[in-house]
């Protein structure tokens, strides 16, 4: 049975169950309905949850833990003799479970019935050629270890499946049979619905959670790997970026600073721009600009934070880049040898982070009270006295979160790099040198035909670690300037 | 505390400190005040007392042209301090409101240290030449706003860490560092605790002795605690401008009494 059709199933259970609970509450409470504890339709609500949910969570687990149980099974089956001519066990699996996927095809085209499919005694040349002609992808002549395996693999799953069909649709059954039962007018049959709601809500925010940390495991594994084969100390105080693909000879330089150093100095010069800028313009809409001013020009600044950073890239590339290079450039003051350079990246990633910083900022300074301004006014400041000395000093904890949260925003930013500043990992101070990033090397390390097994791209996830380290405590510590500072005026 | 019988009656030897004529408010097409005449004596605390939105708290702050804040806002008529209109061209909002200090219904001390918030006015106005006479001068202001025994030991700890009574004193202190001419204080003492309000009330009457003090209250009672004039507003009108004591006992117009005595309000 379709998966599809057991989910509707139940479903449908489901409802029946809802139905069923309200008409019993109904026809139980008689004529006088306030005599129940609840509305009816948590009655209801309560079966048809009961029978869902149950069910559902088996039908999850078991989708996800039967794959588990076969592979083990069948690649237990297979003997170690067959495994000799091919590289490992987990690709001889691979080509188990494509023959498998194979036969699956040739079945539902016609070309062999279920029982030749399932004959053990099935001629390995004949099933090949049948294969081939019902047009499955088999790449090679299946040997027989390999389709006995298929096989296995088949009949598994298949049984798994009709297993599982029949439990879930049982305990659906079954909790609906619970619900319809226990539905009384004296069941509290609304605080059990809020309940559930309450898990459901708890279930939401630990997906969120559960996949951060999935994410950090994942990254903290094939780091440690990384560590395995790379020395930690020639990682993080190496100051030459060269790795060396493909067995071409010599060994790889990986030193993350020449990358670290890129990944700041781009940062810099965009918090430099978006800074002030993004301040200034904050200033100005939330302390001078009219109502009018307003509602038309802090959507347009938000504009800007839509705006995808592949298109900033293109920016970069294509306009900023030439445009330094004709003023700084050979024909210029002779600084800058090509449009990819720091500067050009810095620029217009500053471009990109000024609505962060000014929306956040503008709130910010909103939020400071009537009362402040008030008082500063009533003392004989003016109005640019009054926003230096009173508003921006209980807006800064909060200015200053705005910042960091726009650090790490650029830290992390990838687009940008790669279009704007170029390629080259290098250590120098001239910001009109092509430098790269932490995240641009990521990209460039595990894009193309490399083994996941080498230094050179497992060092992606070391390097994501230490930028995901970096933001993490950027974050942490925006949010605890925040924190610490927010409730002075109040 | 100050029941009427103490009022020493100096009206006749104070002098004229703010003369308004004629004075009309108006937002946007809201007639906020109407006619409103009155003069202000120096040394002298001034009640303005009425209704909710009978335009007490916004003639206050036309006194020190707080309303030119508000955009829609339009005062005609002349309000003159010392003999000068104050809304002629020549006259700079930002210096007039240095010379008439103003303190706000909710404390609102800025998020600084204590002695920051006293200096505030003084540095903008260049006040002090060293930090020898910034010192002097707040701890003057401290003195008067008679707070200055309570946080002698911790000028430094921020000013949103006082209590609410204190809160508001250091407001006044603040305002009065500036060396006002006139204080005008919005209901200075509705956000107080009754000992907090009998400190500030207090004081009020200490301020008299060198500044016009003009006071928007709610409470009655307070007004005849601390004025010796009262003037009630009613539907942007001034009513009934006199004594306090005369107010209270022997008002000559009937809304007037109706208000005083709890019928109308």
């Amino acid at each position: 049975m379709p998966l599809l059709w057991l989910f509707l199933l139940v479903l449908a259970i489901a409802l029946a169950a809802f139905v069923l609970a309200r008409s019993r509450v109904l026809a139980m409470s008689g004529q006088d309905r306030r005599t129940l504890h609840s509305l009816p339709n948590y009655y209801g609500s309560n079966a048809a949850m009961k029978s869902a949910i149950p069910a559902l969570l088996v039908l999850v687990v078991w989708l996800i833990a039967q794959p588990f149980y076969v592979n083990s099974v069948v690649s237990d089956a297979i003997p170690d003799s067959a495994i000799a001519d091919t590289s490992s066990r987990s690709l001889l699996l691979a080509e188990v479970r494509r023959a498998a996927d194979g036969i699956d095809l040739a079945v539902s085209a016609g070309a062999m019935t279920e029982a030749e499919a399932r004959d053990p005694d099935a001629d390995v040349e004949t099933m090949t050629a049948t294969l081939t002609e019902a047009g499955a992808i088999v790449t090679s002549q299946i040997t027989q270890s390999v389709l006995s395996a298929a096989q296995q693999f088949r009949v598994l799953n298949d049984t798994g499946y009709r297993i599982m069909t029949i439990a879930v649709l049982l305990i659906a059954a079954a909790g609906a049979f619970w619900g319809i039962k226990e539905t009384r007018p004296d069941f509290r049959a609304r605080n059990v619905v809020e309940q559930g709601i309450r898990v459901l809500l708890i279930a939401a925010a630990s997906i969120a959670i559960l996949t951060t940390l999935g994410i950090v495991l994942s990254l903290v594994f094939n780091t440690v790997e990384f560590f395995r084969l790379y020395p930690a100390s020639d990682f993080f105080f190496g100051t030459n970026w060269a790795p060396s693909f493909s067995g071409r000879g010599g060994a790889s330089d990986l030193g993350i600073l020449p990358l670290l150093w890129g990944t700041f100095y781009i940062s810099i010069v965009a918090l430099v721009v978006a800074v002030p800028v993004g301040l200034f313009s904050a200033i100005y809409l939330s302390e001078y600009a009219s109502p009018k001013v307003r509602a038309f020009a802090k959507p347009m600044l938000e504009v800007l934070a839509g705006i995808p950073t592949i298109v900033y890239g293109l920016f970069a590339l294509l306009t900023v880049g030439p445009l330094l290079v004709s003023v700084f450039g050979d024909e210029g003051l002779g600084w800058m040898q090509a449009g990819t350079a720091v500067m050009t990246a810095g620029l217009v990633m500053g471009i990109m982070l000024i609505p962060f910083v000014s929306s956040l900022s503008d709130d910010i300074i909103n939020a400071v009270p009537q009362a402040m301004r008030d008082g500063s006014y009533g003392l004989g400041a003016t109005q640019s006295e009054t926003i230096r000395q009173v508003v921006l000093p209980a807006a800064l904890p909060g200015i200053v979160g705005a910042i960091l949260l726009a650090a790490s925003r650029a830290i992390g930013e990838t687009m940008i790099v790669v279009l704007g500043a170029g390629a080259a990992a290098r250590l120098s101070l001239n910001p009109f040198d092509a430098m790269t990033t932490v995240t641009a090397k990521i990209v460039s390390q595990l894009t193309g035909d490399s083994d996941f097994a080498s230094p050179e791209a497992l060092v992606a996830f070391a390097l994501g670690m230490t930028l995901f380290v970096i933001t993490l405590g950027l974050n942490v510590f925006a949010l605890y300037i925040v924190r610490k500072y927010r409730e002075q005026y109040e | 505390m100050y029941d009427t019988s103490h009022h020493r009656q100096e009206t006749a030897v104070t002098d004229v400190k703010i003369k308004a004529k004629d004075v009309q408010v108006y937002y946007g097409d809201n007639h906020a005040i109407k006619d409103v005449s009155v003069e202000i004596e120096n040394n002298t605390v001034t009640a303005f007392i009425g209704p909710s939105g009978c335009g007490k708290s916004t003639f206050l702050r036309c006194l020190n042209r707080m309303n030119d804040t508000i955009d829609i806002c339009r005062v005609e008529g002349d309000i003159l301090i010392d003999g000068n209109d104050i809304y002629d061209k020549r006259v700079d909002p930002v210096q007039l409101r240095a010379k008439v200090g103003m303190v706000f219904q909710k404390p609102n001390p800025f998020p600084k240290s204590i002695y920051d918030n006293i200096a505030y006015g003084p540095r903008i106005h260049g006040m002090a030449r060293n930090k020898a006479e910034l010192d002097e001068i707040v701890e003057r202001a401290l003195r008067r706003g008679a707070i200055w025994d309570e946080v002698k030991d911790r000028l430094n700890a921020p000013g949103t860490g006082l209590s609410g009574g204190q809160q508001q004193r250091l407001c006044i202190a603040r305002a009065v560092a500036t060396e006002p001419e006139v204080l005008l204080m919005d209901e200075p003492c509705s956000a107080l605790d009754p000992i907090a309000t009998a400190q500030v009330e207090e004081l009020i009457d200490e301020l008299r002795q060198n500044y016009a003090v003009v006071i928007v209250t709610h409470s009655m009672q307070q007004a005849a605690r601390v004025s010796q004039k009262t003037a009630f507003f009613h539907l942007g009108n001034l009513v009934e401008y006199d004594d306090t004591s005369k107010i209270f006992t022997n008002p000559e117009d009937s809304r007037t009494e109706s208000y005083i005595t709890g019928r109308i309000g």
